[in-house]
Parts: C-alpha cells; sequence; structure tokens
C-alpha cells in the first residue's frame, strides 16, 4: 500500500467532506469501492492511473468521508453520485464498481441508463438470485477479526484485509471502523442486495463487463453469471486463482482485460 | 432504597461441548439443545420465585433477550402478564422492551398499558435499545438502532398520553390513526427506566429526568455516568437527582456467615463465564467508531474477573447479611435508589435462591428501606385506589 498523502484529496460536497482518491490522467474512470472501502492509494488505483484520470471517492459515512442526514441506502448513494457525476461533468462516465460499489454502479445504471458509457461490475453484490433460504452472499461478518480472511482471498496467507483490531495505527484502525459502520447503513437489510434491482437489470443501456474472481467465497462465480445474465449483452470474465478481491489478489489478471474494456 | 428479585430464566442444560463449538450459547447455539419439558420446569420455577419475592415484599424486575439459552425471557410482556396476576403489591419492572427490535410500537403502548392497568398501576417501563447479541434475532440494522430507539420511544409516550387518534409519519414508522385502548393505569403514564452503558446516551436519559439504570458496572465506572446525568439535570436547571434516580445491578447473594455465600454464590459467575462471540456482541455500526477505538484500546473487562475482584468492585454482593447490607449501603451512598438483584442466574437452586431472597428479605432490606423514608419518590406506594367495583366506577365516571 502507497502512502496516501500526494493522491488523496477532500471536497465538499452535499454540505459534508467528501474524500476523494485521485490519480493519473487521460480519460475519467470512477471507482466505487466495497463494503471494506479503499486502504489508502492502492496498486490498483495506480495501475490503472497509467491508461485514466482515476477518481475514487469513498462514500458518505466510510473512511475519510463525512455521513449525511438522509443518505443511508444504496438507492440514496444512487442519487447521490448521480449528481456528483454531472457536478464533475463526467457524465456519461465510465463506472468501475467494487463489491457493494458494484452494486451502486448497477443501481446508478438503472436508474439513469445514460449516465453510463461503460461499466465494469467486479465480484458484485446487490442481486438476489436462489430461493428464500438460501443466503446468496457470504457474511463476514460474523466472524471475528482475522476469522474472516480465509473469505475474501485465494489465498489468504499472503493477502491481508486490514480488519480493526487492537495495536492498529489509529488513523486505520479509524477508517476501517467507519467502513465497517457504513457497509451497514447501506448493506444490513435485506442483506447487501435489492430484492428489486434483477428485475431491473435489462434498462441496463451501455456495454458491460462482469470480472469475478474464480475463487471468490462472498459471492460465486454462478451468482456472477447470472448477474452478467441479466444485463444485455454482458461480458463475463473469470479470474483464476482470485478470491472476492480479484484487483488485490492477481492485478495483472486483472488489469489486462479491464483496460482493454474500458479503452 | 428498594431492592428487586431479577433472574434472566436462564437454560443452562446445554452440553458445555456445545458452547466451545458455537462460540457461543446466544443466537448461534442450536435450538436442539433445548429440552421443552426441562423448559417447562423452568419457567415455572422462576415464575414462582417471583411471586415469592411478591410474597416476602421484594419488588421484581423481569427482562428480555433473544435466541439464547442465558435468558429464555423471550417476551417480557408474557412474563410480567403472568405476574401481574400471580402477585398482589410487588412493583413490576419491566426492564426492558427492546424497543429498536420491536416492529411495531403502538402494539408495545398497548402491551404496557394493559399490563399496567391489570396489576392496577404496579408497572415501571423499562426501554432498552438491547445489547449488540440482539441485532440479529430481530436482523434489527445495527447502525439505527439508536434512532430506532428514540422514535419508538416518542411514539410510546405520546400513544399513551394522548386521548384522541393521532397521526405519525416518521422515519421509521407510519401511522393514521394511533388510538390506544386501554390507557395507562398510572398517570401521566408508567414511570421510565433506561439502561446505559456509555457516556452516548445518559444525557438524552437526563434530558427526559427518565431513571437510569447501570448494569454490572464497577463502582468508578457506574459513578462517573450517574455524573453525567447529574451534571446534565444540573444545565437543566432542574432539581437534583436524588436516589429514586439511580438504579443499578449486581449480582446478589446472602447467606447465614460470609463463609457460605461466598462458596454458594459462586454459583452466579456462570452467567459472566459465558463465552462471548466478539462479532455477536459488537456488530459493526452497534457501538460509535468513537467508543470501538476506546474498546480496542482496552478497558475494564469484568468478565475476566475473578470473583473477588468483582466483589470488592461492587459488581457481586455476597455475603452474610451485614456484609450484604454494608455493599449495598456502598451503592446507596453512591446514589442508588433502586437495587437490581440477580440472585439467580445459571444453576443456583431454587432452595439455595430462596434461601438467599428469604435472608435478605428479613435481615437485610429493613434497613435499606428506612434509607430513603425522606427523600422523594421511593418509599412512597405507587397511587393506589381501593378497588372499588366497575359499576361503583361506571356511576361515579357519569356523575
Amino acid at each position: 500500500m502507497e502512502s496516501t498523502a500526494e493522491h488523496v484529496e477532500t471536497q465538499s460536497v452535499a454540505g459534508g467532506d467528501l474524500e476523494v482518491f485521485r490519480g493519473g490522467s487521460g480519460p475519467n474512470l470512477l471507482l466505487l469501492h466495497g463494503s471494506y472501502g479503499w486502504w489508502g492509494w492502492e496498486p490498483i488505483h495506480e495501475r490503472l492511473a497509467e491508461h485514466f484520470t482515476v477518481l475514487a471517492p469513498t462514500h458518505p459515512g466510510f473512511g475519510g468521508s463525512s455521513r449525511l442526514q438522509g443518505v443511508d441506502t444504496v438507492d440514496d448513494l444512487a442519487f447521490y453520485y448521480l449528481d456528483l457525476l454531472a457536478a464533475w461533468h463526467m457524465l456519461p462516465a465510465r463506472v468501475v464498481g467494487f463489491g457493494l460499489g458494484g452494486w451502486l454502479a448497477a443501481e446508478i445504471a438503472v436508474r439513469d441508463p445514460g449516465a453510463v458509457e461503460r461499466l465494469v461490475l467486479v465480484d458484485s453484490v446487490g442481486i438476489k438470485i436462489s430461493d428464500r433460504e438460501t443466503r446468496d452472499i457470504g457474511d463476514p461478518f460474523i466472524l471475528v477479526g482475522d476469522e474472516q480472511q480465509p473469505m475474501f482471498w485465494h489465498d489468504p496467507s499472503s493477502n491481508r484485509v486490514p480488519i480493526p483490531m487492537p495495536g492498529m495505527p489509529e488513523p486505520l484502525l479509524e477508517r476501517m471502523l467507519r467502513n465497517a459502520e457504513g457497509a451497514m447503513y447501506y448493506g444490513w437489510k435485506p442483506y447487501m442486495h435489492n430484492p428489486k434491482l434483477r428485475q431491473r437489470l435489462h434498462r441496463v443501456a451501455a456495454p458491460t463487463l462482469v470480472v469475478w474472481g474464480a475463487d471468490d467465497k462472498i459471492v460465486s462465480t454462478t451468482y456472477g453469471r447470472a448477474f452478467a445474465e441479466s444485463i444485455p449483452g454482458a461480458k463475463f470474465v473469470s479470474i483464476p486463482g482470485a478470491g472476492h478481491y480479484p484487483h488485490r489478489e492477481q492485478l495483472d489478471a486483472f488489469v489486462a482485460p479491464v483496460v482493454e474494456f474500458l479503452s | 432504597m428498594l431492592a428487586y428479585h431479577f433472574t434472566e430464566m436462564p437454560y443452562p442444560y446445554f452440553p458445555l461441548e456445545a458452547e466451545q463449538e458455537y462460540g457461543t450459547p446466544r443466537v448461534l447455539l442450536p435450538n436442539s439443545y433445548y429440552d421443552p419439558k426441562i423448559g417447562a420446569d423452568l419457567y415455572n420455577r422462576y415464575l414462582d420465585d417471583y411471586v415469592y419475592a411478591d410474597e416476602i415484599g421484594l419488588e421484581i424486575m423481569l427482562n428480555e433477550h433473544h435466541q439464547t439459552a442465558t435468558c429464555t425471557d423471550a417476551a417480557i410482556s408474557v412474563s410480567a402478564a403472568a405476574l401481574a396476576r400471580q402477585t398482589k403489591r410487588a412493583k413490576l419492572c419491566i426492564l426492558g422492551t427492546p424497543l429498536p427490535h420491536r416492529d411495531n410500537p403502538v402494539r408495545v403502548a398497548e402491551e404496557i398499558a394493559m399490563l399496567d392497568c391489570i396489576s392496577r398501576g404496579r408497572v415501571i417501563s423499562g426501554f432498552v435499545r438491547g445489547v449488540g447479541t440482539e441485532v440479529h434475532p430481530a436482523n434489527t440494522n445495527p447502525a439505527l438502532t439508536r434512532e430506532r430507539f428514540e422514535e419508538s420511544h416518542d411514539l410510546i409516550v405520546k400513544a399513551w398520553t394522548t386521548r384522541e387518534p393521532f397521526n405519525w409519519e416518521g422515519k421509521h414508522w407510519h401511522y393514521r390513526y394511533v388510538n390506544v385502548w386501554p390507557q395507562t393505569y398510572q398517570k401521566p403514564h408508567p414511570p421510565i427506566w433506561i439502561t446505559g452503558t456509555s457516556p452516548d446516551n445518559v444525557p438524552w436519559i437526563a434530558d427526559h429526568q427518565y431513571v437510569f439504570a447501570a448494569f454490572l458496572m464497577a463502582y468508578d465506572d457506574a459513578t462517573r455516568l450517574f455524573d453525567i446525568y447529574r451534571r446534565r439535570t444540573a444545565e437543566l436547571g432542574f432539581p437534583e437527582p436524588t436516589n429514586d434516580r439511580f438504579a443499578y445491578l449486581a449480582l446478589c447473594h446472602t447467606a447465614e456467615t460470609d463463609e457460605k455465600a461466598l462458596e454458594q454464590g459462586r454459583e452466579l459467575m456462570w452467567y459472566l463465564g459465558r463465552k462471548r462471540h466478539a462479532a455477536l456482541t459488537n456488530p459493526p455500526g452497534f457501538n460509535s467508531v468513537r467508543t470501538n477505538m476506546m474498546m480496542m484500546s482496552g478497558v475494564d473487562k469484568p468478565r475476566s474477573d475473578s470473583f473477588e475482584s468483582l466483589m470488592a468492585k461492587g459488581i457481586v454482593i455476597c455475603g452474610s447479611p451485614t456484609t450484604v447490607a454494608k455493599q449495598a449501603k456502598e451503592w446507596h451512598n453512591r446514589g442508588v435508589g433502586h437495587l437490581l438483584m440477580m440472585n439467580q442466574a445459571g444453576t443456583l437452586s431454587p432452595e439455595i435462591t430462596r434461601r438467599s431472597m428469604d435472608l435478605f428479605a428479613k435481615e437485610v432490606y429493613p434497613e435499606l428501606k428506612e434509607l430513603d423514608s425522606h427523600s422523594s419518590g421511593v418509599s412512597e406506594p405507587f397511587a393506589r385506589e381501593p378497588a372499588a367495583t366497575v359499576q361503583q366506577r361506571v356511576m361515579n365516571a357519569e356523575g
């Protein structure tokens, strides 16, 4: 993880602070993070910044962004980002969403199909595919501390999510605690999905790439394929040797198809 | 000082290996370990103990938890209903209804009002946010528990005090015609008590001048919270809080001698010895980021303490009548007017539990009751009318 200082800025948006990780040059690219947030200016940002101007905001209530009154559902977030993209003169936008951020990207695309030019969904949550007694989306929040790690990775022995624990540097601890709190606001119930989203996905007009870690234990490849099949014309790419975070665990294998698709 | 008998109605007959395997006796321990025949005996035994408390002059406190072997009182209005009819004089302190987890606050208002009428005004209505482990049984968003608590409270109090149908369009609840039958027996409504464990909600309790109840906290930790209540009260210009504003819950055991009490009272440690599952106890968003950071930097953890250390902190009150009176008075000196006594926790037998209650009632309670005889509220009996016949009341009402 690189130092964040040179790539992070704070903007005043809708009456609160919005933290934005920014870098690179070229066409704008919006990255939407998942439940565990950004952990700084990460290698994935750096690599995409070789081709694009990367804009990776932190959702309101997560990390270094203020919680906003009235913004506590993914529905609220979708409208927040539609307003933000308009204010940044980024419409229509290239959008990449990870996990909960993929759910958010899909909600943006069904609300305003013209707002998205290219859509990439990475190991995204957001839809319901199975019967009512089958939980489609894994629940790491029921596990204690590092017990969560195997859920996120193909190879948990060489990768780590900075789960809040005693002894962590205070700024990172506070960031990760705020991320966890934010994830609860947006994803507690129904758990990490919108029961109505799948029936609306036919509205997505942008060319769409669905990228999935072949060994994702939070949302399976079956789930990923169902997501792709619900979006007209979407392509599906599986990344071997990766769990829920292919962009962290198999950076090269992830970046190649994504950059090609977005260029 | 008033004293209340309390048990969580535990079901201690599950294999400890199962608790190890699931990491907790709460939420995740399969209910296949529950035998309803044993459960029936337990419910009746615990309710009998409460009736006994009524007979020997103690007050009564109940609580509610969900999906757990540590507390099988899963519906506080049900246990309170049984006791409203079976007891004659004791206050029924319902501590409390977990407001964020009750999806229909109007129904809560109805239940408490019914209990208040059936008991002829003996109800104390406690409201709680519920501990972290409660969010899963009701699947309540932990980050929203505080605001759901406050909105539900506002709605219930309005329902109790409004004499015509009213409209409610809040964030979490919507009604077009709220018009609760029956009215509460006590006016303007039953006393409201609120629990608090951190500085987060104590000022709110003081704002409403409700009774603040602290559970199983060391002397200094509880006193710090009482002081927050006192300071807030002074800021608002209200009279200085008397002891009737503060309640404290301790594990309690009285025996003939200190030695015997220490030997028997150790069984209460069953409750504190249960395995805690960190993710269930503290789900993300349940505690504020600030509180979580304080917890990560290490605070007093009563559960890893020895019995003796817990006694030194006031969390366990245990000994001969003389010793117990001394410990109870120490809490009284710190402002407590209501002693909530967890007299049974886990495996303590009915015989030993009742012997302890008896000794306390006969040899300790009289001098504790004296303590607040000049302060307001505590020693005053609840407003009670003679039980007139329905016809007399109707005639009176119609003039």
